[in-house]
């Protein structure tokens, strides 16, 4: 049967309640709908907007004409009800219609409080509630004055309003500094300091005594200190007040607000309210948030269903004229409390912590309240602070000690958070493009760049992505390759053995790559897997390799290239270095430096000049340091036994003979080996991809360290008595690692994966497999130590030249 | 009306590779593709200023070798979620020599 259902007051509660209402069933009742204003329901929380002028009242509608008739809604717009018959069931409208009811509603929301001053009934005297009072307050001209009184929320929105359009602005607040309700004094200060940067005048602790009026209209508003301030209109906004004049007639239980019971029921069983007239629990409510709670059980009591309204703790999240301020729980001076206060004048950051008993008990923030969330969280759940009270105040990025759950703190990250530093990618971006359907690393690296670069913050991005999607997101499945195929890195390298793929070709089309010869993340690694895979059937493909690889030279931001020559085991003479500082000159190299690995490193060097500058290089016997490549980079050394009264062995001679063993060979990232003559460790083995520490008794081999983007020690893989041995363990190892890792993993990430346990397995205990691996890492390096410098001068050099130079041709 | 230079021939380049044409008006990228298609960009990468003719080609597609933006050769649009644009020239092979047109050339703010 359908029910008669009577709605006064067409507010965001009562508009709310309906819209829950009509959700389940829109059959079940036949609405009318009062309301004071000609107009239904809009947004009130976006007249300061309409007032600035950044939108238009269109823009702010809730409920339009349509959404009424859709849902049978009989709307008496610019009506009110006179009385409501509680003993019939009855309404009676303004003009003399009769309307009965099976369930009232009542919405009449609130009155702004006018104080009655001398003068508040002038022509000109107005409130801050309603479009015809913004529209009021939109019609000032630039040049004309207006008196505000009141220097909360509501005041000062219209204040800035209207100082927006030019309209001369003085603010009148009656307490000692803006906002007391919200802020404490020093916030307020910054609030009341940035208002008045915007040219609004703003006089505390200033009592109003009466308005001045000429003609029935306001002429000037008169403080009790005498001072008298001219005005075209003037605005009260000091406060508002529950609306409960016919509810207080009808007989119902009224206190400050009309009383409500959990299920938002009067003390009429048939009488609902809800919003700002009523009160619960003696509170009165005037935030939106605890409104529209309320208008969802309003919508469940109707229907017959169970529901009761909860208050929540409250904090303030605002934006007054473009200052962020937040404010929550309590931040009273008192016995017992302690603050936490951060102050930065020159950003306009102000922070407070008001601390009880180890709790946050109250937050206020004013310019930067990206935090808040984490702050009002503490207060809410009374979180004990005492372990982080040392970084409180800088909020939840600087907590130390490891979070239970890696996903709650990457949770706790303000959306405009950076996440990724090499491509400036922040946390919203992320998480929107994943819910926009990029649901793994790669599709979250190719939709926003996010940890496409270094890599550091792929964790945080896969933490991202497990918050964001929750179950949906399986971690534990490694990403494909690229988006040219669905493969894993793994699956690629196991492919290109077991079905003896031994050209790109092969591979695009064998494995289906959706793509007709890749991209520069997949080519540059199937590259890499084939010629490490079948050294003598496949050939390298330049074109497949970063440009660093390709020219030989590592490419610097400006578009010039480094020449770095190798120096072996870090050793050098007076006529390399004669042949280099010549060559530096000759090519004007604007920088010259020694590098970490023991080398001299030639920065600037034209693309155009490289064949050339080796050439010159090579004449003085030098060959490619390949500090561009995924290969062999350095054997560092110290001076060991020769020189070192501490050295054991010959650190420098067993350096030397790795790399001249090592060098030319490609790998998967690149490999830096050092060797110390003694635990001083001077040349930090112990940090490298490789690295040996003589002791008196032989060699310890490390493996897996890294000194990069992670920092780690390395594992030791033996000890050994001889240089033979070590050699032979070492080259045993570099293949290992040629032939399972995966592209640009170096070994610690490697070894992690495999575990240290399988590598001993392979190239300490079981001899012939060691044997095996030297021998084909024997067989690959016949064909790739060669000297490319050396073969770019004599096969390539034209290449490094522009194909044709039209600026020439132009002069002759 | 346009005048057709020549500016070298095709093998030139190396497939899925690029050289430098120096003109007046600056550096212009002349790609090969693997199928042998050509095409000439403008050589700055509009992120950082990378040199485009130093990326890796792939299909109609370069990378520049500084930051990864991957240009559609075709229109010298960037993919993805970067967002810029650098110039195309008009280009063509005839006979095993490239051809580029001077008028476009010598117009580098037109094009």
């Amino acid at each position: 049967m359908v029910k008669k259902l009577v709605v006064i007051g067409a507010g965001m509660a009562s508009g709310r309640a309906l819209e829950t209402l009509f959700k389940e069933t829109s059959e079940d009742w036949d609405v009318t709908l009062f309301n004071a204003e000609p107009r239904g329901n809009y947004d009130r929380i976006m007249l300061s907007p309409v007032l600035a002028g950044d939108k238009t009242y269109q823009d702010i509608v809730i409920h339009d004409d349509a959404w009424y008739a859709e849902h049978g809604v009989t709307c008496r717009f610019g009506e009110k009800v006179a009385e409501i018959n509680r003993e019939t069931k009855q309404v009676m409208a303004e003009n003399g219609d009769v309307l009965d009811y099976d369930k009232l509603l009542i919405g009449t929301g609130s009155n702004p409080f006018m104080i009655p001053l001398p003068g508040h009934d002038l022509e000109g005297v107005i409130a801050y509630r309603d479009l015809e009072d913004t529209e009021r307050m939109m019609s000032m001209q630039p040049g004309q004055k207006v008196v505000v009184i009141g220097g909360g929320l509501l005041g000062l929105e219209a204040a800035a309003g209207m100082a927006a359009r030019g309209v001369e602005v003085t603010v009148v607040h009656i307490m000692g500094h803006l906002m007391e309700r919200q802020l404490d004094e020093a916030a307020g200060y910054l609030l009341r300091k940035a208002l008045v940067d915007k040219g609004i005048t703003v006089m505390c602790s200033a009592n109003s005594k009466e308005i001045l009026g000429e003609n029935g209209k306001v002429k000037a508003l008169l403080l009790d200190d005498g001072t008298e301030l001219p005005c075209d209109l003037l605005c009260m906004a000091v406060g508002i007040r529950p609306n409960v004049a016919l509810a207080k007639e009808a007989g119902l239980a009224v206190g400050r607000g009309i009383h409500v019971d959990d299920q938002m029921v009067t003390s009429d069983p048939d009488i609902l309210a809800v919003g700002e007239c009523v009160e619960h629990d003696g509170q009165v409510f005037g935030l939106v948030a605890p409104l529209y709670d309320q208008a969802k059980i309003v919508a469940k009591t109707l229907q017959g269903e169970e529901a009761a309204f909860v208050q929540k703790s409250l904090s303030t999240k605002l934006k007054v004229t473009g200052c962020d301020l937040f404010s929550a729980g309590d931040f009273a001076d008192g016995e017992g409390r302690e603050d936490i206060v951060f102050r930065d004048p020159a950003r306009g950051v102000y922070k407070r912590l008001v601390i009880e008993e180890n709790k946050v008990v109250g937050a206020v923030f004013y310019g930067d309240t990206s935090d808040s969330s984490w702050f009002f969280g503490l207060i809410k759940d009374g979180t004990d602070i005492a372990e982080m009270r040392e970084t409180l105040i800088f909020g939840p990025n600087f907590q130390g000690g490891e979070p239970l759950d890696p996903t709650a703190a990457v949770a706790a990250l303000p959306p405009d958070a950076e996440i990724c530093g090499c491509n400036g990618v922040c946390k919203s971006e992320i998480v929107e493009a994943i819910e926009a359907g990029a649901g793994d690393l790669g599709a979250v690296r190719a939709t926003t760049k996010a940890s496409a670069s270094c890599g550091t913050c792929t964790g945080l991005v896969e933490q991202l992505l497990a918050f964001t999607l929750g179950d949906a997101f399986d971690g534990s499945k490694e990403a494909a390759i690229c988006g040219c195929s669905d493969l894993t890195h793994m699956d690629v390298r196991r492919l290109i053995k077991s079905q003896e793929l031994k050209s790109q070709q092969a591979v695009w089309q064998e494995l289906g790559w959706k793509t007709k010869d890749g991209c520069h993340v997949c080519r540059p690694a199937v590259n890499y897997y084939l010629l490490a895979d079948w050294p003598v059937e496949y050939e390298d493909d330049p074109q497949s390799r970063f440009i660093n690889e390709r020219k030989h030279a590592n490419i610097q931001k400006d578009g010039t290239y480094s020449v770095v020559p190798r120096m072996w085991g870090g050793m050098t003479t007076p006529d390399e270095l004669r042949a280099i500082a010549d060559a530096a000159d000759k090519y004007s190299v604007p920088t010259v430096h020694v590098t970490g690995g023991q080398r001299i490193d030639l920065l600037g060097v034209k693309g155009e000049d490289l064949p050339a500058i080796w050439a010159d290089l090579n004449k003085a016997g030098m060959v490619s340091g390949h500090a561009y490549a995924k290969g062999l980079r350095t054997v560092k050394t110290c001076v060991g036994k020769d020189h070192c009264r501490f050295g054991t062995q010959d650190s420098t001679g067993l350096g030397i003979q790795l790399e001249k063993k090592l060098w030319g060979s490609w790998t998967p990232h690149k490999v830096k080996l050092a060797v110390s003559g003694c635990p001083r460790n001077c040349a930090e083995a112990t940090c490298k991809d490789i690295g040996v520490v003589c002791v008196d008794s032989g060699y310890q081999i490390g493996v897996a360290g890294a000194a990069g983007m992670d920092v780690k020690e390395t594992e030791r893989l033996a000890d050994v008595a001889t240089e033979e041995e070590a050699m032979e363990m070492i080259q045993a190892f570099m293949q290992l690692y040629r032939e399972n890792a995966k592209y640009l993993d170096r070994p610690y990430k490697w070894v992690a994966k495999v575990g240290l346990d399988w590598v001993k397995e392979q190239v300490v205990d079981d001899l012939e497999t060691r044997k095996a691996l030297v021998e084909r890492f024997a067989l690959s390096q016949s064909v790739y130590q060669k000297d490319p410098w050396a073969q770019h001068v004599e096969e390539k050099a034209e290449s490094y030249q522009p194909i044709a130079n039209l600026t020439l041709e132009a002069a002759e | 009306m346009s005048s057709w230079i020549d500016v070298g021939a095709l093998d030139a380049i190396q497939p899925r590779g690029a050289r430098v044409l120096k003109t007046a008006f600056g550096c212009v990228a002349v790609f090969r593709t693997g199928e042998d298609e050509v095409y000439a960009l403008e050589n700055s990468c509009p992120h950082k200023g990378g040199p485009l003719s130093e990326g890796i080609v792939h299909g109609s597609k370069v990378t520049c070798p500084l930051h990864n933006w991957v240009f559609d050769m075709a229109t010298g649009q960037a993919q993805g979620a970067d967002d810029g644009r650098v110039a195309t020239y008009p280009v063509r092979v005839e006979a095993g020599r490239i051809l580029m047109d001077a008028a476009f050339l010598q117009n580098r703010s037109a094009a």
